[in-house]
């Protein structure tokens, strides 16, 4: 992609990760590798977020936490699992209290691998994100219109009736 | 009396990238009691030793936290060292000491700008973390690796850094060391920094003993003590002093922090001006079968490995106290009577990791 149309904002959480690739999230903002510059916000109100990053696997503890958060984010959204935890759960896949990769829990957009994820493939990732986001927004923007046209049909519909009446 | 009210904090908020929930009882602005309750990232990886092989269980054991990774990794390999009575080659023991020292400088960058983040200062945090960067060059260098690099084995480490290089980590920390003055000036001098940390968060030495504090948390209340001091890896061959302040307010926990920035930077000049030639790792017989714990200064404070044998290649039990753990009474304590503005920043003086307390 040689540029991109929109800065998306960007919503972190670490569901049961080691730290590892959430401070590689944050590298990601800081002057080496500096995503900002691309006006991409690392916000901590969902609402606020196009883009949800989720390190680390899902457990009972936290799989309410990640689906509240992905179901608060306006449409359209996008879900990028960073490390190889958020694909899988990885090196802990066999722990008690692990119940797996974060699409156990929502469904995940962008699969980031790595342990722990560079920042360079966080941003791939993130990139890759974008795509799927502008098609997102396409599909969103015909079924919107669509439904207006349902409403308005409805509406009409009702009215003819209610003259019928 | 004014009416009180909880205001939950967390586990998603924007202060700390990691979940912790926090029941905040509030008296108007006051912080009246703080209620912790953790859980979000437990993993239960010390059940793993039952499915591990005791060599390998050291990548487990080195994803309890990714910030302090090298540590957890020695600390294992100490405690199942200690049980086998492995004698590790010296150059091995310099080598280690060289990778934590440079963990405990990234850890405490890291922490400062986070801290910098915390108080609104948000180009100071953006500094620290590309001051960060050299020393995770340096990682990816000699180990491969930029957060956790697996290079500690049970017996001794897997890659050895020649002289050169040595001296090359040498030459670039020394021009660190500017760079990171700078910034120590701005968090000594600057007035709103101070303004924000100078009597905030207070911990007395009584109180501090009292909830068992470690680290830099201890040190800051004026309690000596710093794990190492007992002994272990190189440090018996580098004289050292554990950095001491007498304030025990956020600002004496982050002059603690700035000051073990630069003595690390003394500590690894000294271990390369004294690093021994020879072989890097022992070898490795038999299984383990007695008990044996180890201690570990950790960038937190002071961590706890204990480890059992079964005869077997898998051992019995395995067990890690961290020194997020032990702090946190003590994070209460200094959240009681705060102002609810504060309270991001105290939670952030104990250096909270999260994903060690859990594990």
């Amino acid at each position: 992609m040689s540029y991109v149309t929109k800065s998306p904002w960007i919503i972190h959480y670490d569901g049961s990760s080691c730290n590892g690739c959430d401070i590689e999230v944050l590298a990601c903002l800081t002057p080496m590798y500096d995503v900002e510059r691309f006006g991409v916000i690392n916000t901590g109100n969902p609402k606020h977020a196009d883009i949800f990053l989720v390190t680390g696997s899902v457990n009972a503890q936290n799989i309410s936490v990640v689906k509240q958060i992905y179901e608060q984010m306006p449409r359209p959204k996008v879900v990028v699992a960073v490390g190889i935890c958020a694909a899988s759960a990885g090196i802990f896949k066999e722990c008690y209290n692990i119940i797996g990769g974060v699409d156990k829990a929502i469904p995940v957009d962008v699969y980031v691998p790595g342990c722990a994820a560079r920042p360079e493939a966080i941003i791939d990732g993130v990139v890759k994100g974008l795509s799927v986001l502008e098609e997102k927004r396409k599909s969103l923007k015909e079924e919107l219109a669509a439904e207006t046209v349902k409403a308005g049909m409805d509406f009409k519909a009702e009215g003819e009736e209610r003259e019928g009446a | 009396m004014s009416k009180r009210t909880v205001i939950p904090f967390g586990p998603q908020h924007p202060v700390l990238p990691e979940p912790v929930h926090l029941d905040l009882v509030i008296e108007d602005e006051k912080v009246v009691e703080a209620v912790p309750s953790i859980g979000f990232v437990h993993r239960g990886l010390e059940k793993l030793v039952e499915k591990r092989e005791f060599p390998e269980m050291v990548y487990v054991i080195e994803r309890i936290c990714g910030i302090c990774s090298f540590g957890h990794g020695w600390g294992y390999c100490r405690s199942v060292e200690g049980n086998m009575s492995i004698e590790i080659p010296d150059r091995a023991q310099f080598l280690r000491t060289i990778w934590h020292e440079l963990s405990r400088i990234h850890s405490h960058l890291m922490w400062l700008g986070l801290l910098a983040d915390a108080f609104g200062f948000e180009s100071l945090f953006m500094h620290c973390w590309r001051v960060r960067e050299t020393i995770l060059d340096i990682f990816e260098e000699t180990t491969g690796g930029r957060v956790i690099f697996s290079v500690c084995k049970v017996g001794g480490v897997r890659r050895d850094i020649d002289g050169e290089e040595l001296k090359r980590i040498v030459d670039i920390l020394a021009k660190l060391k500017d760079e990171i003055k700078k910034l120590a000036d701005v968090f000594f001098d600057d007035y709103s920094v101070r303004n924000r940390l100078c009597g905030v968060g207070y911990l007395s030495k009584e109180d501090a003993k009292e909830l068992c504090a470690v680290g830099p948390m201890a040190r800051a209340s004026g309690i000596r003590q710093d794990m190492r001091l007992d002994g272990h890896g190189a440090y018996p061959y580098l004289d050292f002093e554990p950095v001491l302040e007498e304030g025990g307010d956020s600002y004496a926990r982050c002059k603690v922090r700035i000051r073990e920035v630069f003595q690390s930077i003394e500590l690894i000049a000294k271990a390369v001006k004294r690093i021994p030639v020879g072989e890097i790792s022992a070898p490795v017989k038999g299984n383990p079968s007695g008990e044996f714990i180890a201690r570990m200064e950790q960038p937190r404070g002071e961590a706890y490995y204990y480890s059992k044998g079964s005869g077997s290649k898998f051992l019995a039990r395995m067990r890690v106290r961290t020194p997020t753990n032990m702090n946190i009474p003590a994070m209460v304590k200094t959240l009681q009577g705060c102002d609810l503005a504060d309270v991001p920043m105290l939670i952030l003086t104990i250096d909270p990791c999260i994903s060690c307390t859990e594990r």
